[in-house]
Parts: structure tokens; sequence; C-alpha cells
């Protein structure tokens, strides 16, 4: 979001002097990144067009609650991973929390049968923010690179998943039928868990885009340098960035189980990265300041949209991953242009101003 | 000077006080880890990893990063079962294994010099792409049967050396000297470090930062197809996962070598304690029993030392200065 580097509302006082000026490079910036949005819609709209026309059933009610449910956990992760991204930082670990968390929660139903299902994912939560809170810990007060980082607790986390749960799975016959349920329940056709998770989607992108805790996010991922002098407190944000992705993939990992019935601790191997790909698609910039939550998740919609497009045109699979990674670089190499495009725009008009 | 002499070497000695350690622990553990049977099996398993990590180092020195190691891997196993199984002659089919290692690289080079992409993003891009085209030539399919006198590079001992040394340890061994001769000993090694600490200067300084930056990502496609050759060799299969996810251990690997993320900083001598330390440590968690796929912890903790120990010199040194 590369508009939202400046604020769309002049809330604050003190800065009306500012605003003059810039409304006209902000109203600029903002139909850019409009345009940058609306991009990943028209590419998706091909795609389901082209899918369509040559096979119908695409475009039936189950096939689409089946692409909206497949798109909701990786949507989540997406959001999560998005405010870490924005602040100039990676989180590499959300595939071991979520496999930690998928595990760990789905594992109490067995010893206890009766367990009400918002326990459930409370414990779920639990686990996904302790794991996110000691990356946020040690990458804001260690001041260490959180590539590093979270690709140590990556394998720490996932080591520390197979130590307790190795050889073991948990299967469906111990979940209970609400639980496998959640996924499943529709209202309107709708399924009721893409209804929530939009609903989250859209807190997050009402909360990055107008809290001030959510701005300096972006502040912070521009020039960290420049937001330490303006006194945004860096250390504190960039830890709730680290702990509410961790506490995300921890709910996530506890959706994965009743979407998949079946868990060991594979579960979510590798999806970091994937994850990664949704958001760069997404038009978040991988080094920070710029980039929307609607995009990433409208990412994660396309990347999850083209696994069912191809399942559904009878072509192989095995052309899925090839398909994600020219995306990724056509979408990053778009953005690229944009960018420079932009700033030039931008610089143009200033000069012109003054 | 003293200052220099502080900075470098400091991480290699540490590393080198913990590989000893390492082996006195193990071995006094584990009768069977000095055992040359067991070293043969040490340079089996980490053949290929230790010989990606070289390239690796060198294009974090200069401030980049390439995901897409392990996937180059697979394509160059992919290629080459699909190529043996329509009957080519090997000679051929290494050629054109090595062609296709090198334009991936060049490819990841260009994206990243030419069009200025971050190579963090290009290459997860390329990781999925060049696994992506592994999966499409292969397949469900797995080639086996590869002629035996190639199996045998993979699975056999090197003559002369009492066999306890394998091929890819010995590529290794010949590789790190290559490259750590390259990086530490001529101007364009020399040029990669000023490139990491800042491409501006760099560029300023008259190197031909793009070129060089292109040179390394090509050096790196070449050298992981090389690795995905013996990898295919030495499990004589060809199948399309071939080495997935291997590129985090690359990373981490290079990491712990003392090599900074953001560039500039590290040596060969380094990452080469670093393969030993971590083919080392894996091998004696094997030993002892220990759950051979957790032993990812040891992994990531190391790695945690490894980015904060040296902050904690500077931490402790500035409390002592209040």
């Amino acid at each position: 979001m590369r508009a939202t580097l400046i604020p769309r509302r002049q809330q604050r006082p003190g800065r009306q002097g500012d605003a003059d000026r810039r409304t006209g490079g902000a109203a600029l910036a903002e139909r850019v990144f409009r345009v940058r949005e609306s991009g990943i819609i028209v590419v998706l709209a091909v795609f389901v067009a082209v899918t369509a026309a040559v096979q119908p059933r695409f475009l039936s009610a189950t096939n689409i609650q089946f692409i909206l449910v497949d798109t909701t956990v990786f949507a989540l992760l997406a959001l999560g991973e998005t405010m870490v991204v924005i602040s100039r930082n990676v989180d590499l670990s959300i595939g071991s929390v979520l496999g930690l968390s998928a595990y760990a929660s789905s594992n109490l139903f067995g010893p206890h049968p009766g367990i009400p299902i918002p326990l459930v994912f409370l414990a779920g939560l639990g686990i996904g923010l302790a794991c996110g809170a000691a990356n946020g810990i040690m990458v804001a007060a260690g001041r260490v690179p959180s590539l590093v980082v979270t690709l140590a607790t990556l394998y720490i986390i996932r080591g520390i998943d197979i130590l307790l749960f190795s050889g073991k799975q948990v299967v469906q016959s111990t979940l209970p039928a609400a639980f496998i349920q959640i996924p499943r329940s529709t209202t309107a056709g709708i399924p009721d868990l893409a209804i929530a998770v939009a609903v989250v989607i859209g807190i997050g992108a009402y909360y990055l885009r107008t809290y001030r805790s959510g701005r300096d996010l972006y502040a912070i991922g521009s020039n960290p340098e420049a937001a330490r002098l303006a006194g945004i407190p860096i250390g504190r944000r960039v830890f709730t960035a680290f702990a509410v992705s961790g506490a995300i993939a921890g709910v996530a990992g506890v959706l994965w189980a009743a979407q998949y019935e079946t868990i060991d601790t594979s579960a979510g191997t590798g999806y970091e990265l994937q994850v990664i790909s949704a958001v760069v698609v997404g038009g978040v910039a991988i080094f920070g300041g710029s980039g929307s939550v609607i995009g990433a998740a409208l990412g994660a919609l396309l990347l999850s949209t083209i696994t069912t497009a191809l399942y559904v045109l009878g072509i192989s699979p095995f052309w899925d991953q090839a398909i994600w990674g020219f995306l990724l670089i056509v979408a990053i190499t778009l953005d690229q242009t944009i960018t420079v495009r932009l700033t030039s725009a931008l610089r143009k008009r200033r000069t012109r101003h003054e | 000077m003293s200052n220099l002499l502080r900075g470098s070497g400091r991480w290699e000695s540490g590393l080198a006080a913990v590989l000893v350690i390492l082996v006195i622990v193990a071995s006094s553990v584990s009768p069977q880890f000095l055992t040359g049977n067991n070293l043969f099996n040490v340079g089996l398993s980490y053949g290929e990893i230790a010989i990606m990590t070289l390239p690796m180092t060198l294009i974090i020195i200069s401030g980049e990063i390439d995901l897409s190691v392990a996937s180059i891997l697979g394509l160059a196993s992919a290629l080459l079962g699909v190529l043996w199984s329509k009957g080519w002659p090997m000679p051929a089919i290494f050629v054109v294994v090595a062609i296709t290692g090198l334009a991936a690289g060049a490819v990841n080079g260009l994206l990243v010099t030419r069009l200025r992409l971050p190579s963090l993003a290009v290459t997860i891009g390329t990781l999925a792409l060049y696994r992506g085209i592994a999966t499409i030539l292969l397949g469900p399919k797995t080639v086996a049967n590869f002629p035996t006198a190639y199996t045998n590079l993979g699975v056999n001992g090197v003559p002369f050396t009492g066999n306890d040394l394998t091929y890819s340890a010995l590529i290794f061994a010949v590789l790190a000297i290559i490259f750590g001769v390259t990086l530490h000993a001529t101007p364009f090694g020399r040029s990669l470090y000023a490139m990491g600490a800042s491409a501006e200067a760099a560029q300023f300084a008259g190197i031909r930062v793009k070129r060089n930056k292109t040179i390394l990502f090509m050096t790196s496609g070449l050298v992981c197809s090389l690795a995905g050759v013996l990898w295919t060799f030495r499990l004589d299969t060809a199948v399309q996962n071939n080495g997935l996810g291997l590129e985090l251990d690359v990373v981490a690997i290079v990491l712990l070598a003392g090599v900074s993320i953001f560039g500039g900083k590290g040596s060969i001598i380094g990452v080469v304690l670093a393969v030993l330390v971590f083919a080392g440590i894996q091998n004696a968690l094997l030993l002892t029993n220990f759950n051979q796929e957790a032993t990812g912890i040891v992994t990531g903790a190391l790695l945690l030392a490894s980015v904060f120990l040296p902050n904690a010199g500077r931490w402790v040194r500035r409390l002592s200065r209040t």
C-alpha cells in the first residue's frame, strides 16, 4: 500500500500545513495503489473466466466453497505475515508454529473428549502467541535480523513438535463432530469460516490503515532510522507484529486441524514460503514500508484459486508451483516498475510546488 | 590491526573450539563416531549440502541471497532422470544439466541486477518456479537404474583414502579451496566484500557490481546442478522432490559460519568449520539415538547463538563503558 505511507485523512492536528501540499501526491499514490490491488482482481477474474469457460463446473457452489475454505488459513497467515513484512522484517517460523499448534491443540480432544471447542482455540492461540512473542523479543530487544531468528525458530519449533509427538497422529475419530464441522458449515452458501476470516482481515486492514500503531509499522518499514528519530517505539511495534503473526499462526493451526482431520508432526512444513509468496504477489514490498492486508489476502485467494483451477481443468497439479513462481516474479517486477514511476512522479510534483 | 585480528578469526576460532569439543564429547559417548565408516556416512549424508554452502557464502557476502539452490538441485536431478530415461548418453546429459544450472542462475542474477529486484523475493519466486519445472518434467515418475559406473561414485569411497572419503566430500574439499582462494586472494573475491558493505560505494569505486553478482548467481546455479547430479547418483533415483527444503539448511550453515546476513563479512574457513560442526552434531545425535528429525532444534539453537554471541560482546562492552 504505497499510498498509505501518507494518511488519507489528516486526523492529527499540527500537520495541516503539510496536508495542503501533499494532497496531490497522496491522491496520486492512492490511485496507483488502487490500480495495484485491482491488478490482482483482474488477474483473478481472467483466471476464473477462462477456467469457467472451459469447465463450467468450476463455478459450482461446492467448488467456490472449496476454494474459499482452502483460502482461509492461507489468508489468515498472510495477514500476520503482512504486518511483519511491512515493518521490514520477515517471519519464517509460521509454518512450524502452525504445525505445533495444530497437533497440540487437536490432541487435547483425545484425553479430554468433552473439552469445549473455544478452549481448544484458546490453546492454539496461546501456543502461537508464545512462539510469536519469543520471536518478537529476540528481534526487538536483541536487535538481531529477523530472517536469522525466525529461521532458527522454524527449526526449533518444528523440532519441539517432533520431539513431543513424533510417530503419532491425531485421527479423525477423536475429533468431535462440531469441531470438524467448523470449516464446513455455511450461511447462504458461503462458508461461515470464510466470512469470519474476511471480517478479521477487514479489521486488520482497518487497524493498519488508521491506527497510529498500525501506521507506525509502515514508517518503521520505510525508514527505520527516521522512524526512530520521529519517536516511534520501534521495539514495541515490531514485537507486537511478531506476537500477532504468531498468534494468528496458532489459530490457523487449529483451523488446519479441523480442516484436514488427520494431523501429524509434518503439518504446515514449508508453508512459510508459500505465505510469503502470497504476500508478495499481493503487492507487499519484501523490504517493508508498503503493501496492504487486503492485497495480501487477494494474493492468497489468487494462488489457491490457481491450484483449484488447474485441478478442475484437468491440468496436472505439477504445473502449480511453476505458475506460482512465475506470478511471483511478475508481481515483484510490476511493483518495482510502479515504485520507480511513482517516486519520480511524486518528486516532479514536489519540485513544481516548491 | 588489532581490530582487524579481533574482528576476523575470532568467530572461526570459536567454531573450531566447538568442533573440538564436539569430537571429544561425541567420540567418548559413542565409540563409533570417529570410525572411518561413520565419517564416510557423514560425507555421504552432507556432501551435497556442503557443496551448496560455498556459492551461497559468496552470494551472502556480496549482500544478496539465493533461496532457489535446492530447487536448482531438484531441477538438475529431474533433468538427469528424464534425459536418461530417454536414452541420452551421460556426457551429453551432463552438458545439458550444467547449462541449465547456469541458465537458472543467470535468470536469478539478471532479475536481481538488471531489474533491481530484491534477491530474497526473486529467489523465493524461482524456488517455486524451478521446483515447478522439475515437477513438470518428471511428474510423479521416479527414474532409477542409472548406470552403476556412475552410481558407484555416489556410494563408493575415493580410492587411496582407505575408502573413508566420499566423492562428494572430496569435491567439497577441492571446491572449498577454489572458492577460498577466489574469495580471499583475488580482486574479484575482495570486491564481493566491498559490494556487501555498500553496493553503491563499490559501484563508485569502479567495481562492476552487476556483472559480479550475475557471475555469483550463475556459479551458484552451476554448483547446485552439480550437487543435483551427485544427489541423484547417490540415491540412484530422480524424483521431483529431491532435496526439497535444503535451502534453509544451506543458509543456516552459512550464517552459523559467521557470515553476516547483511553482507560484507565472512570467510570460507568459517564455512568449512560450520559444515563440520553442523554435520558432526547431527551425526552425533543420530548415534546417540536422538530423534533424527528433531535435530533441527540443535541447528536452530546454534543459529540463535551465532547471532546473539557476537552481539553479546557488544552489549557487555557497552555496559562496561557506562
